[in-house]
């Protein structure tokens, strides 16, 4: 037993010999929890992950003999925790609707009885990983039960088919050295350890999320990373939103980290009445919320990004696609400078420490598609959100992370503020992934999807140029043929790019109905192009209705209505006959 | 700032603390017991020497030589130092002739319903020559953080009578929604003209209260919210908290604190609807900048220290409505934005911070348009969930984000008008800029005591838009387009 020497802030010196560099401590007549993060002689310096206020020099303190660690077993999905893991349901229900200091709840219901189904056989020799059996969780998710990653011995004896709680002993193992280790529903994880797995595997098939300007223009591949950068107000928590909602992983991990408290409260109050479009099971079933809101302690909120994605690898390892969306990966690093500045270390640039970029990089390279211990595959998709100071791109939270990642889906404030939403910047964002995603689109939807892209792409970047121009002599000055590009442009921005998540139909479109469009949008542009080319004047062409028509095509046709659309699609070339007839002719006769 | 002292302080003694030689009763002695052991002493902070197992975040009296009481707060502790953070600063402080006290709790309000009408100072004094509240009730003005899963989301449209406000970037029952302005515009007669009007649809205005923090501000501020809140006949549902420009720095980072417990007790204890008025947070800010290079805090942007964000949050996230509850805190603070700068750290955090918030610009003031809304950087975040079918009308979330988009283009085409003139404009973009005008005039500009209803704002809106031809108002459904604009109608 340990006791308290100094308090500041979050920080305490603890005379308290024999602890480990990261080991939990408990401090305070009032319990409260934090880590070892540093050694001096027989003193210990421990970050609280509570506020210290009240706690005096002199007062108890302990190791509690592990890191900081997570529960990992039945009872995790629809669940919500704080930044170490304790629910907050069950909080709520032990401190009011105010989160009290000390409370120490149990991270899975110990009470709940689980129905398990055995797999493996008793007698055989385990490896950490293996399948022990699985509980049917949800109606969509089934939980398989590993071996904890580090034990390997002979299976002794296991538990027959049926009802036990998370903590009861469902079977025996008998290590190398003899020694007798019981197995439960549940195992724990120390959050810094990544979790082992066989090998790193390719990554194949793209992340649907069903916003059009993710997933055809800067697609991101199931294992791979993301980040969203944008100031505030473009709509990042809004996108970081609709990817949990409608993407096609089995589980998604959503973890609100120094972000605000409504916004959670949102996710918790909406989530359960949406259901996955891909199982038709309510949303809640396959997601695990993990919360810091901006009020909570600093500490715990440094902590809370590496329980999420250890929350997201236990899934991997059962063999399932796994998103974990981190909102914010700034506010993150601004925990770690608080916490170092505190240290008294050296700051680099805008007070962070010259570690902040190599902690960046590990906790990315936790994404990723895998072969398991198992021999699964399973994979982790980690986006993360920036919130850059002023919208500035360059800070260094913002460019160490744009280094690390594969896709960079950059928010625009200019286009917040008009109002198109998404606010993704389709010449700021960028994809390393086009080549592979190309691969499954021409697959499963249309060989020619790469094309489409590329010609959508180069029309934008076309007009954001002829733009330039416009603004500086008017539009007067352009040719027909640019000015139809500029209008083939403003089409693809209105009828294609961008997407109202509020609007029932248009908030998620298949891949199927996004190059629908995406083909659409291009047919009217090369029917135009055509009869600007035969001398039509481009304000002629530009005041078509089918222009106005196509603008809404988005939000009348959803993504199981795709024939109705298909029908609209094969009418193009009508709406131009009468106009191409005239100038055909024309055309013909000079 | 988070000092929050853990709940009943010193229940059911302390074990462990024993080991040292003192026990409970040691402790409940200290807080009568003055110390004369100052050690050192600068620029605000004292370090007191031989006073060990002092409470981290303990608020402390000073008593100098000249018999002046002085409060302060304990920062950091250990047994053979204590660092003392005193809010009046240290000049004239004598070393062997200062008493310290160590009153063992934190910041605490005493509250009644006794409350509403009075006036305080920024750490909960009267100012108003009345006397102190006296309630066994006394609060941690720091608070608790509130329970994620235990908030309701805020669903319920509040009407300014406001269009910029009620149409485009609507406030609901629960939401923090900040004014960010500058100076010599005019958010204080925006704010007040808020706390006049706003009212729930359909709904007489049962129990609500106003709560009224200004720390840093002028004054005939202060005196302009007081004459407002007359006018109105709401004062006896006023409290204020002031802490004038002249008044000690350090006390503006209670302030804020204060006003919030008082607005907590209002809202979850009498369930009342609650609105909170804060102004200024640039001088809360500053404030605490001040400090934290008094303290030698790493500094992160401007000097600011690098926890301002957590610091604002623990401020704003105290809005909001609890589930099986019946009151709620709507907060609206007042900001004024450094050089007119919103990538300035204070309004930047604030923004991630807050649902929102309503811009004032200078250009708009100085072509006389009242109030000074510029929309397009507006923004209310929990608008989607507050209006619409059921709540305003169903054709508001579409009208709201017509307007964004044609505005927003009709600004473009002002912008081009500057370089190449107007003559050379097509006829399309002549109409835009006469929307633009119209729109800047007659929707974004009212009187100050104009209270439309959210019909009023919904009709104009149309009657504007209907200056534009349909066919480029493609963010409102055909319906609606047949149904109101007044070309198709």
């Amino acid at each position: 037993m340990g006791r308290i020497l100094e308090i500041n802030g979050p920080l305490v010196k603890l005379e308290l010999p024999q602890t480990l560099i990261g080991e939990q401590v408990r401090v305070g007549r009032m319990g409260l929890v934090g880590e070892v993060i540093g050694r001096d002689g027989g003193t210990a310096l421990a970050q609280l992950y509570e506020d210290t206020a009240g706690l005096r020099p002199g007062e108890a303190a302990e190791g509690l003999g592990w890191p900081l660690s997570v529960e990992l077993g039945p009872g995790l999905l629809g669940a919500i925790f704080d930044g170490v893991q304790r629910p907050l349901h069950a909080v709520r229900t032990l401190s009011g609707d105010r989160i009290a200091r000390g409370v120490a709840v149990p991270s899975l219901v110990r009470e709940t009885r689980w129905h398990f189904v055995p797999a493996a056989q008793a007698g055989r020799t385990l490896a950490g990983g293996d399948v022990l059996g699985s509980v049917q969780e949800t109606a969509s998710i089934t939980h398989r039960i590993l071996v904890p990653p580090l034990l390997h011995g002979e299976l002794l004896e296991l538990a027959p088919e049926g009802d036990y709680t998370v903590d009861e002993t469902i079977g025996r193992v008998k290590l190398a050295d003899g020694r007798i280790e019981k197995l439960a529903l549940f195992h724990r994880w120390p959050v810094r350890t990544p979790r082992p797995f066989r090998q790193r595997d390719h990554a194949v098939a793209p992340l649907i999320t069903g916003q059009r300007i993710l997933d055809t223009f800067y697609p991101l591949l199931k294992g791979g990373k993301a980040a969203i950068p944008g100031p505030f107000g473009a709509g990042k928590t809004m996108l970081q939103q609709q990817i949990a909602r409608w993407c096609n992983a089995e589980i998604v991990v959503y973890v609100g980290c120094g972000e605000r408290g409504n916004e959670l409260t949102d996710v918790l109050e909406f989530m359960p009445e949406l259901t996955d479009p891909h199982t038709g099971r309510p949303l809640m079933e396959r997601t695990l919320l993990v919360a810091n809101t901006s009020n909570m302690p600093v500490v715990a909120r440094e902590a809370s990004v590496y329980v999420g994605i250890t929350l997201a690898e236990y899934f991997r390892d059962q063999g399932y696609d796994v998103v974990m969306v981190a909102d914010s990966t700034s506010r993150w690093a601004e925990a770690l400078r608080e916490v170092s500045g505190r240290l008294g270390q050296m700051p680099v640039e805008e007070g962070y420490p010259a570690y902040l970029g190599s902690r960046l990089a590990a906790f990315y390279e936790r994404a990723g598609r895998v072969e398991t211990l198992a021999g699964d595959h399973g994979s982790v998709t980690l986006i993360g959100a920036v919130s850059p100071p002023g919208g500035d791109f360059s800070e260094p939270v913002t460019s160490h992370t744009k280094e690390i990642i594969q896709t960079f889906w950059a928010l625009s404030k200019e286009l917040a503020d008009a109002r198109h939403y998404p606010a993704v910047d389709w010449l700021e964002s960028f994809s390393g992934d086009v080549k592979s995603a190309a691969k499954w689109w021409a697959q499963a939807v249309d060989p020619e999807w790469e094309h489409a892209r590329a010609a959508a792409l180069d029309l934008l970047a076309a007009s954001e140029e002829l733009q330039r121009i416009v603004n500086l002599v008017g539009v007067e000055a352009l040719s027909s043929e640019q000015r139809w590009t500029l209008e083939s442009a403003s089409l693809l921005k209105e009828g294609l790019l961008q997407q109202a998540a509020t609007d029932e139909i248009d908030s998620f479109a298949s891949p199927q109905k996004q190059f629908a469009l995406l083909a659409a949008l291009l047919e009217i542009h090369r029917q135009g192009l055509k009869l600007v080319q035969l001398g039509a004047p481009a304000r002629r062409v530009i005041q078509l209705p089918l222009l106005a028509q196509a603008r809404r095509w988005k939000s009348q046709h959803g993504s199981d209505d795709l024939e109705a659309l298909k029908a609209k699609i094969a009418a193009i070339p009508e709406a131009f006959e009468p106009l191409l007839e005239d100038y055909a002719a024309g055309a013909g006769r000079g | 700032m988070r000092q929050g002292q853990g709940g009943d302080e010193d229940a059911g003694g302390s074990g462990e603390s024993g080991s040292m030689g003192r026990g409970k009763g040691w402790r409940h002695a200290m807080k009568h017991v003055e110390f004369r052991t100052a050690a050192s002493a600068q620029g605000g902070l004292v370090v007191m020497a031989g006073v060990p197992g002092v409470a981290a975040g303990s608020r402390v009296q000073l008593r100098d030589h000249a018999g002046r009481l002085r409060s302060g707060q304990v920062i950091r502790s250990a047994d053979d130092a204590v660092l003392v953070e005193v809010f009046e600063g240290t000049d004239a402080l004598d070393l062997e002739r200062t008493w310290v006290r160590f009153l063992d709790e934190p910041f605490r309000l005493p509250l009644s319903r006794d409350i509403l009408g009075r006036v305080f100072n920024g750490a909960g004094l009267p100012r108003d020559k009345r006397p102190p509240i006296v309630s066994a009730d006394r609060r941690d003005i720091n608070g608790e953080p509130l329970n994620p899963a235990a908030r309701a989301y805020p669903r319920e449209f509040i009407q300014t009578g406001i269009s910029a406000i009620d149409g485009m970037n609507s406030l609901t029952r629960g939401q923090k929604l900040p004014i960010f302005s500058g100076g010599g515009l005019p958010h204080n007669r925006v704010a007040a003209q808020i706390v006049r009007q706003a009212r729930l649809l359909g709904e007489a205005s049962t129990e609500f209260a106003v709560v009224f923090a200004a720390f840093g501000a002028s004054h005939a501020d202060a005196r302009f919210f007081q004459e407002s809140f007359e006018e109105s006949g709401v004062l006896d549902k006023v409290v204020m908290f002031l802490n004038l420009a002249d008044e000690p720095v350090i006390e503006r980072l209670l302030t804020p604190r204060a006003a919030l417990t008082a607005a907590e007790y209002l809202a979850f204890d009498l369930d009342h609807h609650v609105l909170v008025v804060m102004t200024d947070m640039t001088a809360y800010a500053e404030a605490l900048r001040e400090v934290a290079v008094l303290r030698g805090d790493v500094p992160a942007r401007k000097g600011y220290p690098g926890y301002l964000y957590s610091d604002l949050a623990e401020i704003y996230e105290r809005a909001g409505r609890i589930r099986n509850r019946r009151g709620s805190i709507t907060m609206i603070p007042v900001l004024s934005m450094p050089s007119d700068d919103i990538t300035h750290p204070i309004p930047d955090l604030t923004g991630y911070i807050t649902e929102g918030q309503i811009v004032l610009g200078r250009e708009l003031a100085n072509q006389g348009v009242y109030p000074p809304v510029t929309v397009l950087p507006s923004l209310s975040r929990l608008m989607k969930d507050g209006i619409g079918k059921n709540f305003t009308r169903e054709d508001h979330p579409h009208v709201a984000s017509q307007l964004f988009a044609s505005y927003a283009r009709a600004l473009e085409v002002r912008g081009l008008a500057a370089i190449i003139g107007a003559e050379e404009l097509s006829d399309s973009d002549r109409r835009a800029l006469d929307f633009a005008d119209a729109f800047e005039r007659r929707f974004i500009g009212q009187g100050e005591d104009e209270d439309r209803s959210i019909h009023e704002t919904l009709n104009l809106a149309w009657d504007l838009l209907s200056m534009l031809p349909p066919e480029s108002l493609i963010r409102v459904t055909e319906e609606e387009l047949a149904k109101y604009h007044k070309d198709t109608a």
